[in-house]
C-alpha cells in the first residue's frame, strides 16, 4: 500500500473499495459530490457499479436493494439529501438491511437528523463522526464492518473539510474479525423449494413458516440497538482526570477544541478535552466519569446546541454544562463561517473560564 | 326409430378426455391469499407465478413487492422477495438486478404504489432500460385503505375521496403508465392487460410472458399494466367486477401491447 496525496472524498472512496463496497448510488449535492465522482471513476474498474441516481430517494432504495441481494453499499448526500434518505435508512433499520450512508455534511446542523434519524420505528442510526481525513479513511472500513455485523445502516458524518481537503493517506485493508453468516441475503435461489427468502420489515415469514411477527422482530431489533449502545461507544479524552472545565465536540471542530485545550493547559489552566468518536451510541458513560469533579462542561458545536441535549443528559453535574458553540456556516452553505477558527474558540473558552458564557 | 347397440371395449385403458384441466393451484403458491372475493389480483398473482415455472427461472428469481393488498402476496409467493417502502420497488429491483445480472428481478406493484408515489421511480428505471419487469396491478383506486382516488381512477369514477366521481376540474386527469412509459428509449417491452374476461386473463398472461422473455433477453426495461377488479373499493357487488372494469377502466385504458 503506498501513501498518497488525495482529496478527502478519493480516499473515502478508496476505503469503501477496498473495504469490499461493490455498489454505490448518489444524487451529486456539494460537499458529497466529490465523492459520487471518485466512485464513478474508482468503482467500475473494481468490478462494482456506480449510478448517478435520479434523487436521493432513488440512490438509497437502489442501495437497498443492492444490500438486500447481498452486495456491500453505499450512498451518501448531506443535509437536506439525507433528509429525503430517512424514510428508507428507518426501513433497513428495521427490515436488517446493512449499508453505508456518507454525510458529507455542510456543518454540523445534521447532529439530530444522524442520531434521531427522520424515520419509523425503534431505530438507532450507528453514526460515526471522524476529525480528520485519515481517520475518516479508518472510518469507512469500520462502518462497512458495522453495517454486516449488525445487520443495519451506518452513517459516517463528515463535512467539507475532511471531503475537499488534499492529504497524505494510505489506504490499507483493515482486519475488524469475524462476520455472521449472511444466511439472509436474497439471491434467487430460494424460489419454488418452500424456503424462500425474504426481507420484509415485518417479519411475518412465509406461510409455510410463520416468522416472528412484528412484535417480536421489533422488539429483537430494538434489544439489538441496546446492545449496539452497551458495546459500540467510541471517544477520545485528554487531561480530564484533573480538569475543572472539560470541552465536548466532535467531528472536525473537536481538532480546533483540541488544539485550543492543549494551549490552554500549557498555560496552566485545569482544563481537558472529550470527543465523541461515536454520535450514536454517544458515550454517556465515559463522558460521565469524564466529567465527574468538573465545574464546567462546555460544548463546541457549529449548530444552536443540537449534541448539548446528550451531553446534558450524561453529564456528571448536568448544571455545570454551558454551550458555547454557534450556528457558523459561510455564505455559500458550503464551509464553515467564522467560529470555526482557534482565537474564536479559544475567546469563548476564556470568557467562560472566567464567569461568562454564551447562551 | 332404431336402436343402436352400444358395446363398451373393456380391454383397453379408457380414453383420454381432450379437455385439459388446470392445476387447482400453481405449486409456487405456499398458501391460501386473504384478499376480498371477487379482487383481481389473486389472479394476476397466479399468472405471474406460472410463468415464472413455465419459463423455468424460479430458482433465479427475485421479487420486489410494494403497499397494497397484494402486500400480503410475501407470505404465499414461494420465491426470494424484498417487501420495499410504497413506490420505491423499482430503484431497489435496480439494485438487485445490478448486483445479480443473471437473476429474473420482478416488482408487483399497484397504482397507488406506482403512479402516485413512485412515477418517477418507474420512469427512470425505464428510461435507464433496467433489465427488470414491472408489474402494475391497476384497478384505480387505493384498495388497502379502503376505496380513495388514485392517480389511475378514471373520470367520472366515484371513490372515498370523490364521491361524485372523479372531475378533471378537481382531481386532475388519470395518468396511464404503459403510455408513459411506452414513450421513453429505455422500454423494450410495455403492455396493458386485464383478468376481468377469460379471453384476458389468457392475454395477460402471455404479455407476462414475453416481458420476462425480454428481460431475460437482456433487450431493456419491461412493464405489464394490468387492470385488475377492486369490488370492494369500488362499492360494486363482487360478482360484478368484471363487467364494471369493462366499462370503466378499460374504456380509459385500451389493452394491447404498446412496445414490442
Ligand atoms: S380491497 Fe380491492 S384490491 Fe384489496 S383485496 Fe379487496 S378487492 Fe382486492
Amino acid at each position: 500500500m503506498t501513501r498518497e496525496l488525495l482529496e478527502g472524498s478519493a480516499a473515502i472512496a478508496a476505503a469503501a473499495i477496498t473495504a469490499g463496497c461493490r455498489f454505490f448510488a448518489g444524487y451529486p449535492m456539494s460537499p458529497f459530490t466529490g465523492l459520487l465522482e471518485s466512485m464513478s471513476r474508482e468503482l467500475p474498474a473494481a468490478g462494482g457499479v456506480c449510478v448517478n441516481a435520479e434523487s436521493e430517494i432513488e440512490g438509497v432504495n437502489m442501495v437497498l436493494g443492492a444490500a438486500a441481494a447481498g452486495a456491500r453499499a453505499a450512498t451518501g448526500s448531506c443535509g437536506q439529501g439525507i433528509a429525503l434518505m430517512q424514510e428508507t435508512i428507518a426501513e433497513a433499520a428495521l427490515n436488517q438491511t446493512p449499508f453505508v450512508v456518507f454525510n458529507m455534511a455542510r456543518n454540523q446542523q445534521d447532529y439530530f437528523q444522524c442520531t434521531r434519524g427522520g424515520g419509523w420505528g425503534d431505530y438507532r442510526t450507528i453514526t460515526l463522526a471522524p476529525k480528520d481525513v485519515t481517520e475518516a479513511v479508518a472510518h469507512t472500513q469500520l462502518s462497512f464492518h458495522l453495517a454486516e455485523l449488525y445487520r443495519a445502516p451506518v452513517i459516517l458524518y463528515g463535512d467539507p473539510l475532511i471531503a475537499q481537503t488534499r492529504v497524505s493517506v494510505t489506504v490499507a485493508p483493515q482486519d475488524h474479525g469475524p462476520l455472521p453468516e449472511r444466511d439472509w441475503v436474497l439471491d434467487g435461489t430460494g424460489g419454488g423449494t418452500g424456503r424462500s427468502r425474504q426481507v420484509w420489515t415485518w417479519a411475518m415469514g412465509k406461510a409455510t413458516d410463520p416468522g416472528p411477527g412484528p412484535d417480536r422482530h421489533w422488539r429483537a431489533v430494538a434489544d439489538k440497538f441496546d446492545a449496539i449502545a452497551a458495546t459500540e461507544a467510541r471517544f477520545e479524552q485528554a487531561h480530564v482526570e484533573d480538569a475543572e472545565t472539560v470541552v465536548v465536540a466532535f467531528g472536525t471542530a473537536a481538532l480546533f477544541v483540541e488544539y485550543v485545550v492543549e494551549q490552554l493547559r500549557a498555560e496552566g489552566h485545569r482544563i481537558g478535552w472529550f470527543r465523541p468518536v461515536t454520535l450514536w451510541p454517544f458515550p454517556g458513560d465515559a463522558l460521565a466519569a469524564a466529567t465527574t469533579g468538573a465545574r464546567r462542561v462546555l460544548v463546541f458545536e457549529l449548530n444552536a446546541g443540537q449534541m448539548l441535549d446528550d451531553v446534558r443528559i450524561h453529564a456528571a453535574d448536568r448544571s455545570a454544562v454551558r454551550f458555547i458553540g454557534g450556528v457558523s456556516i459561510a455564505e455559500s452553505g458550503l464551509a464553515y463561517g467564522d467560529l470555526m477558527d482557534a482565537p474564536a474558540i479559544r475567546d469563548r473558552i476564556l470568557a467562560a473560564l472566567t464567569g461568562g458564557a454564551s447562551a | 326409430m332404431t336402436r343402436e347397440q352400444i358395446v363398451i371395449d373393456t380391454s383397453g385403458p379408457p380414453s383420454v378426455p381432450a379437455r385439459k384441466v388446470a392445476d387447482p393451484r400453481p405449486s409456487l403458491l405456499l398458501g391460501e391469499h386473504s384478499l376480498c372475493p371477487g379482487c383481481g389480483e389473486p389472479v394476476a398473482l397466479r399468472l405471474l407465478l406460472e410463468v415464472l415455472q413455465e419459463l423455468d427461472i424460479v430458482q433465479r428469481t427475485i421479487g420486489v413487492v410494494g403497499h397494497g393488498c397484494y402486500g400480503s402476496f410475501v407470505r404465499i409467493m414461494d420465491v426470494d422477495v424484498l417487501q420495499c417502502l410504497h413506490g420505491r420497488a423499482p430503484s431497489c429491483a435496480t439494485g438487485i438486478k445490478r448486483v445479480r445480472p443473471e437473476c429474473a428481478v420482478f416488482t408487483m406493484q399497484g397504482d397507488g404504489d406506482m403512479a402516485n408515489e413512485g412515477l418517477q421511480e418507474v420512469l427512470h428505471a425505464a428510461a435507464r432500460g433496467e433489465k427488470i419487469t414491472c408489474v402494475m396491478l391497476n384497478n384505480g383506486v387505493f384498495g388497502d385503505t379502503g376505496g380513495q382516488l388514485t392517480a389511475t381512477t378514471v373520470l367520472g369514477q366515484r371513490t372515498k375521496t370523490s364521491l361524485a366521481g372523479r372531475d378533471a376540474e378537481a382531481h386532475g386527469y388519470p395518468i396511464p403508465v404503459a403510455d408513459l412509459v411506452a414513450g421513453l428509449q429505455g422500454s423494450a417491452y410495455v403492455a396493458r392487460g386485464a383478468v376481468s374476461t377469460a379471453g384476458g386473463v389468457a392475454q395477460t398472461k402471455r404479455m407476462l410472458r414475453r416481458a420476462f422473455e425480454t428481460q431475460l433477453s437482456g433487450a431493456g426495461f419491461s412493464l405489464v399494466e394490468i387492470l385488475t377488479m377492486c369490488p370492494t373499493g369500488w362499492f360494486v357487488p363482487a360478482g360484478e367486477g368484471p363487467g364494471y372494469l369493462g366499462g370503466s377502466l378499460e374504456q380509459s385504458y385500451p389493452l394491447g401491447e404498446l412496445v414490442t
